[in-house]
């Protein structure tokens, strides 16, 4: 189940686990990222809590949590190289995994069309 | 988006900006390019490699003329607001210039060149109305102090300006760091200097307005030129360590503390034969001998965050009293690792001291760093 929110953060859901990353059109917005900072491991965040930092050449960004959950996996390889996250934002540049505390809020997120709509 | 920026001034260059794909900001009242779709870190990249164009027609340009018709009376009636030798400035050579207030402080800094029968100055475009009101309330007996609002400015920056420009103008190659001349570009009567805001070699061109279009589409008809927006201009002169007014120089800033005394010469210092007599002259001279309390210093963040103006500056991971502050940062494209400027006391400002910068709450490790980030390029 793929899911948007109006923040710019894509979450694919499997199994109660939510893949979470920033969209193509944030990554546009933003430009060439240079750091990025992601959230420790087995940390709890509530929706809208800040869980990563994007730095690109001229500004930080937040990235936030899309839904309450506990981050059970983070993405090395973009704070390695955080052109990954420029070059494939939906696919190897994800940021973090997380563990829905309630998996059916994730269907109240806006689908694809609906978020293509918002930023079209 | 367009709404935003209804109110804001354009450029004579702004259609073209637009035209050319420039994502476009609210900016000192004008709408400017942030970037291009090259986008920040290419744009810069390439102005150090190739040559980058940069519109900054949203600066001020003004003319200072002597009611006497000697550019002398004019150099000596600006030296009362500058800590600068402008009376030494010879005919077609350019200096950097600093408005002092009565506290020692920093009003704006400026480029002033003698042209031979009148002197030009280039201000910034944040501080523009306000240089233009204070050189006409302190000037006036002895000159006229007029806008030019009818021309654009444009920089063309790095290693291949020279060509790009000579292909239409073949005197600029003559031309050395500093150096200002007329030339005609397209039929068009431009005011060019040797000189920029990058670290690079290059020049600024001051082009009437209605031939800014063409002068800059003939620019960028060189595969070599780029056009570079205001992110890229702010990455590139941070790494060339040249201060932002508003960032790094202000009014609580001296030139002493901003590390400028460059921009003073010998003759306008204590013991020189026109000591003093600008703003803030008992404050700002005896900092040349005493030093100033603080001092702007090159910062070094050790890892890969960048961090930004704003940020404070601790001496240990766990002191609770900031003894400092970033006043520009971000990362550096061309030295690939975060840059940043600040002001530290002085008895901290030495290369290599390390302190900590909170950064989101936490502190990373920073060392003071000698300034430029790159070794700049002028030709001298």
């Amino acid at each position: 189940m793929l899911k948007f929110t109006d923040d710019h953060e894509w979450l694919n859901v499997v199994d109660g686990i939510a893949t979470v990353g920033i969209t193509h059109h944030a990554v546009e917005q933003l430009g060439d990222l240079v750091f990025v900072d992601l959230p420790e491991v087995g940390a709890t965040l509530a929706a809208a809590d800040a869980a990563a930092t994007v730095e690109s050449v001229k500004a930080a960004s937040d990235v936030y949590c899309p839904l309450e959950g506990e981050i059970v996996e983070v993405n090395d390889a973009i704070r390695n190289d955080p052109s990954i996250v420029n070059s494939d934002p939906q696919g190897a540049g994800w940021f973090f995994k997380l563990k829905l505390a309630t998996p059916a809020e994730a269907e109240g997120l806006m689908d694809e069309g609906a978020y293509l709509a918002l930023v079209g | 988006m367009r709404d935003e920026t209804a109110t804001l001034k354009q450029t004579p260059l702004t259609a073209l900006n637009i035209e050319l794909g420039g994502k476009m900001v609210g900016f000192a009242g004008y709408e400017m390019p942030v970037q291009f779709p090259l986008g920040v870190m290419k744009e810069h990249l390439h102005t150090r490699e190739k040559a980058g164009l940069f519109d900054v027609s949203h600066m001020g340009q003004v003319i200072l003329r002597a009611r006497s018709g000697r550019v002398e009376d004019a150099a000596l009636a600006l030296e009362r607001l500058v800590p600068v030798d402008i009376l030494g400035l010879k005919p077609g050579r350019q200096r950097y210039a600093l408005f002092t207030d009565p506290q020692g402080g920093i009003l704006d800094d400026l480029m002033v060149a003698n042209r031979g029968d009148h002197l030009f100055v280039v201000v910034n475009a944040a501080c523009k109305a306000q240089d233009v009101a204070h050189m006409t309330a302190h000037l006036s007996d002895l000159c006229e102090v007029t806008e030019l609002t009818d021309r654009a400015l444009i920089a063309l920056q790095g290693p291949a300006a020279e060509a790009a420009l000579a292909r239409f103008a073949p005197e600029v190659a003559g031309m050395a760091f500093m150096d200002v001349r007329d030339v005609t570009i397209l039929s068009a009567d431009c005011i060019v200097s040797r000189s920029g805001y990058s670290g690079e070699d290059g020049f600024e061109i001051s082009v009437p307005a209605r031939a800014a279009v063409a002068v800059t589409r003939a620019l960028l008809s060189d595969p070599a030129v780029e056009p570079v927006g205001l992110g890229a201009r702010d990455s590139l002169r941070l790494e060339a360590g040249l201060c932002l007014y508003g960032n790094d120089i202000d009014t609580t800033t001296t030139p002493v503390a901003a590390a400028l005394e460059w921009a003073v010469q010998k003759v306008r210092r204590s013991g020189g034969a026109r000591a003093g007599g600008f703003p803030g002259a008992d404050v700002i001279l005896p900092e040349f001998e005493q030093g100033a309390a603080r001092r702007r210093v090159g910062i070094a963040p050790e890892g890969r965050a960048p961090i930004r103006a704003g940020s404070a500056l601790y001496l240990s991971e766990t002191a609770t009293e900031a003894v400092g502050q970033i006043t520009s940062g971000g990362f550096g494209p061309t030295v690939e690792a975060p840059v940043a400027m600040g002001y530290v006391p002085r008895s901290l400002s030495e290369i290599g001291t390390r302190l900590f910068a909170d950064l989101r709450g936490k502190r990373l490790p920073v060392t003071v760093a000698d300034l430029p980030f790159i070794t700049p390029r002028y030709k001298r």
